[in-house]
């Protein structure tokens, strides 16, 4: 354990902490605290009860057991709204704001900036938030819809409410509330990309600095070494540890994460036949205005192609053409050698392409559905409700893809929702894989998974990949792309800037190079 | 540390032509209510040769329409339904006939007393609402009924209200020139509207409703008053029910037990075609305004066409749904987000 030095009093301090959903533990006897001015990371395999741990401490969730003190007094926190007013400001791991109101909006709900009378003044709302957002490099404009813009910026938007319930201490005061002492991210940084992981560092680092304590909560060890002070490992709803940053290397926490060596992180089965035979996909000069600008783009079967680009670069849109989520406006595409115009998802799938989407929460799991439920659902699809899968074949299959997945707990029974974010991207990336595709769109697969299960992840593509299908790896985590890849497509400024093929010459830095230049080819 | 680079970022959408934006701008519904309220308008005029007092009685027959949609908008804005709205507005004027007949109360004090056991009962439904998680649907049911079964247990029948102040009120006609007027209770429903739309877009309170409207998770888990909101939705709603009650009686001049039954559905209708979102988070109270006019129209063209059974007030006001709610799913589909 590490020493707190003496005189340090923890701003808070969670003490025997115990939660229990039905017949699952989250967490028991779990001890939490948190110095001022430091910034502590929660960590812990998916479903481990971190995201649980935070919602036990802003009163989402009632304690079971143990008690909490702010400031060496204890406290009861019966909702969210109490906790930000004792000094608590949180961002919950899914985007958790009102998508229908405006990006200002959005920042200031709840605290609006009001003169006489209690009336909120719009202009300097608007101009306040512009102001916040230019601090993360954001320019906006923050009088349309949040709803309007990517998950990437509403991430951003949903921070830079959090942080600012303190840096305008006029709006919390009034309330009778208290500035921010602690400010807690849930995964902040899964959807981000480098750019703005450093803005957002920076702004926490700027926080510490004025003595805000910072829980940080990330699978991405990088991060965790960069930024962090000391840490508090969980595992399977227990307190493994707490530990200062610099008394434990990555091999160290990984395996106290997991409770055993970590393997599976060796390189990967080397893919790099030659590609045979005719593409599984071909587009040819295949854009639509506004998304992405017309592009040339082949699928083999047996190759894995990444994607890597910027966040806006247009990843995404360009996947969401491939699957015919959204029309192309311009040039040909044909699917295992025939030309075919989508007409919708259901064409694509028709024709056995399938797309992991990255936005889990608006696109993917069906919250009140069980995991087979949410697990099957894309094959029952492409059957037909008509023609229902018989159920001893459905059971087998999921308990199969459980397992290969390691989908934790590992009750198909059990609500999509009830389970952690991380194990809700396996159930995704079950669904579609359940269905045989040929080629399979993976769209940010392992965000928000932790490094055993993304290892696992990575493995698993490799291997579908060497069967023959053909996989098209979208990630923000240039690492991952380069150890997958065949091939890989750099995008910037929604267009297909350069094709490299995968070698030793091919590094993060050569990609980075790539983005920033755009050079052709 | 660099300076941190930009992003600048346009919405998903706004990057696509004009049209786009414009199926984007949630005022949309409303302008779509006030288009075809002028279209209706001069169509009348051009047909049946409406005289200028047409216009301000659409106001003057439906005053207590406007202010019963404004409750209704603020509870549907916030995700709920209010089904309590006629039977509170009989029982307010059952309550407020008998208190002044029975008990010689000052019509004042009266009506105040009614809008106070109101905004009362609109809040005890939103605690059942809240608290015991009962949903708005099955809450406000149980209000229905039991509101008009008070409004009966007050008297079988109706009780004729002769205070001279109330009669005085009641003939008093603010000139708008030209010799056309509005009577007290349409200014009371304008004045209703102005207020809400303050309250909706000015304060706070408005914007939790939104905010909770859009996403009640999202909205608790942001640190928002979810609670206190909810049940402050509810409380307006019965205020304005109650303030509608007290307008009713202005305008028949008696309190009747079996007085605006169903009239819930016609706010609830009014409300909807003024263009907000029934599952809630995005509308405006104008737009009731316009939705209860359209519905008052609806029933004046018919009874000028004369050879029209009134039957067909109900078609259109159906159709009209009809169109609306499909309106609101294509501009829904169009504004939902893409990562
Ligand atoms: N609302 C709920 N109902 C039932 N079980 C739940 C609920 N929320 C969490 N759990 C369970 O509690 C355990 C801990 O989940 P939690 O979300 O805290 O994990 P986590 O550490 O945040 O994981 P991740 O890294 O994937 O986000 C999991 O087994 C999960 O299935
Ligand atoms: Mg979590």
């Amino acid at each position: 354990m590490a020493e707190v030095a003496p005189g340090t009093r923890p701003v808070l301090r969670m003490t025997g902490i115990g939660k229990r959903f039905g017949t699952v533990q989250a967490l028991s006897e779990v001890d939490f605290r948190l110095l001022p001015g430091e910034i502590h990371a929660l960590l812990g395999e998916n479903g481990a009860g971190k995201s649980t741990l935070i919602k036990a401490l802003t009163g989402v969730y009632d304690l079971d057991t143990g008690s909490v003190e702010l400031d060496g007094t204890p406290v009861r926190v019966s909702n969210p709204h109490q906790a930000q007013r004792m000094g608590i400001s949180t961002v919950y791991q899914e985007v958790n704001l009102c998508p229908n109101l405006t990006v200002a909006e959005n920042i200031f709900l709840g605290r609006e900036l009001t003169g006489p009378g209690g009336v909120i003044r719009w202009r300097k709302t608007r101009r306040v938030a512009a102001e916040l957002l230019a601090r993360f490099g954001l320019t906006l404009d923050v009088g349309a819809r949040l709803g309007s813009y990517p998950l990437a910026v509403q991430q951003l938007v949903a921070i830079a409410r959090a942080v600012e319930y303190r840096a305008d201490g006029s709006a919390t005061d009034r309330d009778g509330g208290s500035a921010t002492k602690v400010l807690i991210l849930d995964e902040p940084t899964s959807s981000l990309d480098r750019d703005e992981v450093r803005v957002l560092f920076s702004v926490m680092r700027r926080l510490r600095d004025e003595g805000v304590a910072i829980v940080f909560v990330s699978h991405f060890l990088d991060q965790i070494y960069e930024i962090c002070d000391r840490m508090t490992i969980l595992r399977n709803g227990r307190l493994v540890g707490e530990y200062r940053v610099a008394d434990l290397d990555r091999v160290g926490l990984v395996r106290l994460m997991i409770g055993k060596e970590l393997g599976g992180l060796e390189a990967l089965a080397e893919t790099d036949r030659p590609p045979v035979g005719d593409p599984v996909l071909r587009a040819e000069a295949l854009g639509r205005r506004g998304g992405i600008a017309p592009f040339d783009l082949e699928l083999h079967a047996s190759e894995v192609v990444g994607l890597a680009g910027l966040l806006g670069s247009g990843r995404t849109e360009l996947a969401r053409l491939l699957f015919g989520a959204d029309a192309g406006d311009s040039g040909r595409l044909a699917i295992a050698g025939e030309p075919v115009v989508l007409r919708g998802p259901h064409t694509a799938i028709a024709r056995g392409v399938a797309f992991c989407s990255e936005n889990r929460r608006a696109e993917g799991i069906i919250p009140d559905l069980t995991v087979r439920e949410n697990i099957i659902l894309a094959m029952q699809a492409a059957r037909g409700w008509l023609r229902p899968v018989p159920r001893d074949r459905v059971d087998d299959l999921v308990a199969r893809f459980i397992a290969a997945l390691d989908i934790r707990p590992a009750d198909p029974e059990l609500r999509a929702g009830a389970l952690s974010g991380g194990n809700q991207q396996k159930i995704l990336l079950a669904r579609w894989l359940i269905t045989q595709p040929r080629l399979l769109i993976l769209d940010e697969p392992t965000r928000g998974i932790d490094v055993g299960a993304k290892a696992e992840i990575q493995k698993l593509v490799a291997a579908l990949a060497a069967d023959g299908l053909a996989v098209l790896y979208i990630s923000a985590e240039l690492e991952e792309v380069l150890r997958l890849s065949r091939t890989i497509g750099v995008l910037r400024d929604r267009s297909l800037v350069a094709r490299l093929d995968n070698g030793a010459e091919v590094t993060e830095e050569h990609i980075m190079r790539t983005i920033a230049s755009g050079a052709h080819r | 540390m660099n300076a941190p680079t930009t992003v600048a970022a346009a919405p998903a959408t706004a990057t696509t032509p004009r049209l786009r934006r414009v199926l984007h701008d949630r005022r949309l519904p409303v302008a779509a209510t006030a288009l075809l309220f002028l279209m209706m308008y001069g169509y009348g005029s051009y047909r049946y040769s409406f005289d200028a007092q047409v216009g301000p009685n659409l106001l003057v027959n439906n005053c207590y329409l406007v202010i019963a949609a404004v409750g209704v908008t603020f509870v549907i804005l916030a995700g709920g339904i209010d089904l309590s709205v006629g039977s509170v507005i009989g029982f307010s004027g059952m309550l407020l006939a008998k208190l002044i007949v029975a008990y010689h109360v000052p019509a004042g004090v009266a009506a105040l007393i009614v809008l106070a056991v109101g905004t009362a009962g609109g809040a005890l439904m939103g605690g059942m609402v809240q608290v015991y998680k009962v949903p708005p649907f099955i809450a406000t049911l149980t209000g229905l009924f039991l509101f008009r079964g008070l409004s009966l247990v007050l008297s079988k029948e109706a009780i004729p209200v002769d205070d001279a102040g109330v009669t005085q009120l009641a003939q008093y006609h603010v000139p708008l020139g030209g010799g056309t007027f509005l009577s007290v209770g349409a200014l009371v429903a304008l004045v209703t509207v102005a207020v809400a739309a303050y309250v909706l877009h000015l304060t706070r309170f408005g914007r939790q409703v939104y905010a909770i409207g859009g996403s009640e998770q999202s909205a608790l888990l942001m640190g928002l008053p979810v609670g206190r909101t909810k049940v402050g939705v509810y409380a307006v709603s019965g205020f304005c029910s109650a303030l509608a009650g007290l307008v009713f009686v202005l305008y028949i001049q008696s309190g009747d037990p079996l007085h605006a039954i169903g009239l819930e559905l016609d706010a609830i209708a009014a409300v909807v075609i003024g263009g907000t979102l029934l599952t809630g988070g995005a509308g405006y109270v104008v737009g009731s305004l316009l939705g209860v006019l359209v519905l008052g129209l609806i029933k004046t063209i018919i009874s000028a066409e004369g050879t029209l059974s009134s039957w067909w007030i109900k078609i259109f006001t159906g159709v009209l749904l009809l169109a609306f709610i499909l309106l609101q799913r294509v501009i829904g589909v169009r504004g939902t987000n893409r990562a």
